[in-house]
């Protein structure tokens, strides 16, 4: 993975010749979930346009119709293909909402842990001696306390401190921050144990014999060198931090019912479940584990490929 | 062994202060302890009056450390909605918690151990694929959906097991029950213990197996096969004991996660334990039960990660415990 | 009969890619107590020799071609459940590192007593007797003590002493010692070698010694192979092999020996790396780094044939007796 910036002319034909494309190439699986990836992603994106109906908008929605069962069911009305649910919303339209409610949470939380983790995990590594000791036992305690632990504790004090209704208002910012915070150490010491490794090898000796400057040397010729291991962690955490977020929407420390993410829609739907109405909770139930599931397999899948350490045989 | 002690008390000690220090913050800054205990009918100047002489206006530092002398006590405050102290409360609910622990860590022990040992001897079986594929599954299944799908398969669909509750328990003493010596306890602890177990065991599998299929690859272990034991006395004793020690060490972490994971698994079977009471308490804003939760929560974390260490030095003859 | 004879043995390893092979055609025997060397540079195939013998190859690898007779029995084609019985009991081996090679979480004693009791049916004391008795034998010091104690609490030259003791547990007929001093301090390097020669002196067994180092083997055993990318390129007494090499790569090993090079010289080498075993070039092996190649080692791979009192396989010693022989 030496991805050297002289050679961008060729990058395509370097990608198109690596060991990576190649593997692709022949996994069914791989491509199975990336496709489904892809889609989940494109869907979420364009939730507004592909939905028939609006969730949030109060105006569209129409008691009467609530818990009306999918239209190939026999009591289905045609205009809502998966059917209602208790509020009488377009379940399908509200599945594509909520999918985009979970990733952008997902993506974003991640992307929080990655800014962090990598950032502290860079210093620690490249710094060394108190400072890195000192870091990691940060992030052994914080590794210690499980991050649903952490996360139920704080949204619920925060909640009981806010008040449900301006707590419902800062859910999404509330979830991405425990989230995203609750997690850096994945990426931190990942990035440290490889920062490690690189230090040793002669290119970074001859940039700092070059003299260029500590943060040039670990943004510019160590970070590119530890791209592999962060996909591989980012596609992991992804699928957990939508699993954390569902979790807590659930416990009904997430997203509101107003504003569902598949989450709190599977809980909203828990209730009815006993009344026969099964499809409010076990559609986007579906959702959610087909969407965690093949971010599962795609970072099996990159651990595999992209781990130098398996190369041994 | 004394050493080990004093290093393992200081711990312990940091831990409860960290805790202290953040429960009593959220006492602090949670609702008004007077307008739980006077109402709204009481003017501002007899309320000003009576902060005075409840010690609420003194610096924080005093207030902290009057909160720390009563908690040392056993006092952490009187529930607001039970009438009761909070402590109380939260450890009648101590035992159903428990029950349910102990039912998941048995399932998980069951399964996790025979079947990773299993796919890292064949790797290469169909069933040790089947058992790394399910258990990918089981990782991306949220334990709440699998706790639903439990219910509406084995309550609603076929009616084996109960949907919910703790069922007929035995009163060992007036604070004292456990579901675990009734028939009927034990029918209800099924699927909730399946539930709780159902996060933590494909994670097992996959760190049992792949820890042994590392400690297989190990000289000792192919020096073990020249010697001309017998194979199940190099996997299960040899590799075994070995794949141990680092199954111990996430195991002593994942038992975080298995007390937060109580909160959803309670939640959705209306387990009457702790996890099911602190989110009550926390609908309710019942801070002394929040608070009280906290403390009992960070105990049992204090107190399972030094018995998770003693197993540890047990196996593991590296690690001094016991000087001789 | 010979203790040992193994015949055309080749072995591949099964890997993505495709299958290499990492031994070929390697044949040699071995009566009782006779000392074996072979040697090579590390990928030679010397340490794969060794496990195939007593059919340990770890996974993706596997026999190929060939037997391994050991009394007569060709031990590639046995059970794993017969092949127990002569591991450990007939045949020990000894391994590279001792840091590595005992158990972390079993005390000596357990590992000792399991491995006698695995071949005899005998309790746990007169097994504990027993090892204590072959503790004796390499020289530990306080050998009660060290049988209830485990492998961190002891030196690495110490720990390598158990492993012999292990090795010696059940009177082997023979042992075979894969490099077992070179992760050992040098003084205690050639303690320890010592102590191997007096055991099998002293109780008849066999000695394969694997090593890179020809002036171990020159100290230690009667015979030597040397091999080279998975072959055998020369076999013959040790003595002949030190002082009349004939393969261009023996010469260069023995050129290579720090007491070969004079006192502020510099040490001599073969140029080059070893092939690796997926690019091997056509003809001799070796070719690439031989300075007297011949157009026929581009060719041919030459077939191990008798020169003088070994066997060599190269196309300029054949060429240079054939010359020998006309002039006759």
């Amino acid at each position: 993975m030496d991805a050297l910036p002289q050679i961008k002319p060729s990058m395509m034909a370097r990608f198109k010749d690596s060991h990576f494309w190649h593997s692709f190439k022949r996994d069914r699986v791989a491509q199975f979930c990336f496709g489904i990836f892809s889609l989940a992603l494109l869907l979420a994106i364009f939730a507004p346009l592909i939905a028939p109906f609006d969730p949030y908008d109060s105006a569209q929605i129409d008691i009467m119709n609530s818990e009306l069962p999918p239209s190939w069911e026999a009591e289905g009305d045609a205009q809502f293909w998966l059917g209602t649910d208790a509020q009488g919303r377009d379940l399908w339209s509200t599945i594509l909402y909520g999918t985009r409610v979970s990733l952008t949470i997902g993506i974003c939380a991640v992307m929080l842990q990655a800014f962090l983790g990598i950032i502290i995990g860079l210093a620690a590594g490249y710094i060394g001696g108190r400072v890195d000791s000192l870091l990691m036992r940060i992030a052994d305690v914080q590794l210690s306390f499980s991050t649903m632990m952490v996360a139920i504790i704080v949204l619920a004090v925060f909640q009981a401190a806010f008040g449900t209704e301006l707590y419902q208002q800062l859910a999404m910012v509330m979830l991405i921050l425990v989230i995203g915070i609750a997690e850096w150490p994945q990426y931190a010491r990942t990035i440290r144990a490889s920062v490690l490794a690189e230090k040793e090898k002669e290119y970074v000796d001859a940039a700092r014999v070059m003299g260029f400057g500590t943060a040039r040397i670990m943004f510019r010729h160590i970070l590119p060198n530890t791209l592999s291991p962060i996909l591989v962690i980012s596609t992991v955490q992804i699928a957990n931090a939508i699993i954390a977020e569902a979790s807590l929407s659930f416990l009904g420390l997430g997203m509101p019912v107003s504003q569902p993410s598949l989450g709190s829609l599977i809980s909203s739907g828990f209730e009815y479940i006993f009344s026969g109405a099964w499809w409010i909770t076990v559609i986007p139930g579906l959702v959610l584990v087909a969407l965690v599931l093949v971010m599962n397999l795609l970072g099996d899948w990159l651990r595999d490929v992209l781990n130098p350490k398996l190369y041994k045989g | 062994m004394f050493a080990f002690l004093i290093r393992r008390l200081f711990q312990a000690l940091v831990v409860m202060f960290v805790i202290s220090i953040i429960s009593f913050s959220i006492q602090d800054n949670l609702g008004d302890p007077l307008r739980e205990m006077l109402g709204q009918s009481v003017s501002e100047e007899q309320r000003q009056a009576m902060r005075d002489e409840m010690g609420l206006n003194d610096p924080f530092l005093t207030q902290y450390g009057r909160f720390l002398g009563k908690a040392v006590q056993g006092d952490l405050g009187t529930s607001y909605f039970f009438k009761e102290p909070a402590l109380d409360v939260i450890l009648k609910k101590l035992p159903a918690t428990l029950e349910l622990v102990f039912g998941a860590t048995l399932i998980i022990i069951v399964f996790s151990v025979p079947l990773g040992i299993y796919s890292a001897i064949n790797p290469q079986s169909i069933f040790s694929k089947i058992i790394m594929g399910v258990s990918t599954i089981g990782i991306s299944v949220p334990v709440f959906l699998t706790a639903i799908g439990l219910i509406y398969v084995f309550a609603i669909e076929l009616g084996w097991m109960p949907a919910f509750g703790r069922g007929e328990t035995f009163q060992i003493t007036e604070n004292l029950d456990t579901a675990l010596l009734t028939a009927d306890g034990l029918h209800h602890l099924i699927l909730p213990s399946f539930t709780l177990a159902s996060i933590m065991l494909p994670l097992f599998i996959r760190l049992i197996r792949s820890e042994m299929m590392e400690v297989l690859q190990s000289e000792y272990i192919k020096f073990a096969w020249a010697k001309g034991i017998s194979p199940w006395r190099v996997y299960f004793l040899h590799a075994f004991k070995n794949t141990m020690l680092p199954v111990i060490t996430v195991g002593g972490v994942q038992i975080g996660t298995m007390v937060a994971y109580t909160i959803l698994t309670e939640t959705v079977f209306q387990w009457p334990g702790m996890g099911f009471l602190f989110l009550e308490a926390v609908n309710r804003v019942d801070t002394p039960l929040i608070v009280a939760y906290l403390i009992v929560v960070g105990a049992i974390f204090v107190v399972t990660n030094t018995l998770v260490d003693l197993i540890y030095g047990f196996v593991n003859p590296t690690v001094k415990l016991t000087g001789k | 009969m010979p203790l040992l004879e193994v015949n055309n043995l080749e072995v591949c390893f099964g890997l993505r890619q495709g299958s290499v092979t990492a031994l070929r055609d390697i044949s040699f025997q071995l009566e009782r107590g006779e000392r074996l060397g072979i040697v090579g540079e590390s990928g030679a195939g010397k340490s794969v020799l060794g496990f195939s013998i007593i059919n340990l190859i770890s996974r993706p690898g596997f026999i190929n071609k060939g037997e391994v007779l050991f009394e007569g029995k060709n031990l590639a084609a046995l059970k794993n459940k017969e092949m127990r019985t002569i591991r450990g009991n007939r045949i020990a081996m000894i391994f590279q590192d001792p840091m590595m090679t005992l158990n972390p979480v079993l005390t000596i004693g357990d590992q000792m007593v399991e491995c006698l009791r695995a071949h005899r049916k005998i309790s746990k004391q007169d097994a504990r007797v027993i090892s204590l008795q072959k503790l004796k034998q390499v020289y530990i010091p306080s050998p009660d003590t060290r049988l209830d104690q485990y492998p961190h609490e002891l030196s690495g030259g110490m720990r390598q002493r158990i492993v012999i003791a292990i090795g010696l547990l059940l009177d082997p007929d023979l042992i075979i010692a894969d490099e077992p001093t070179t992760a050992l301090d040098v003084t205690i390097q050639a303690e320890i070698m010592e102590l191997m020669v007096e055991l099998c002196e002293r109780n008849n067994v066999a000695l394969i010694l694997i090593t890179h180092d020809l002036g171990v083997v020159s100290e230690v055993t009667q015979r030597t192979i040397v091999m080279y990318a998975g072959r055998v390129i020369e076999e013959g007494p040790t003595k002949e092999i030190i002082n009349d090499a004939q393969h261009p790569y023996t010469q260069g090993l023995i050129n290579a020996l720090p007491q070969m090079a004079l006192p502020g010289q510099r040490l001599n080498q073969i140029r080059g790396t070893m092939p690796g075993l997926n690019d091997l070039p056509s003809g001799c092996a070796f070719s690439p780094r031989c300075d007297y190649v011949l157009p026929a080692c581009h060719e041919a791979i030459p077939a191990l044939t008798k020169s003088g009192g070994c066997n060599v396989a190269c196309h300029l010693v054949t060429e240079q007796n054939n010359l020998s022989e006309v002039n006759e």
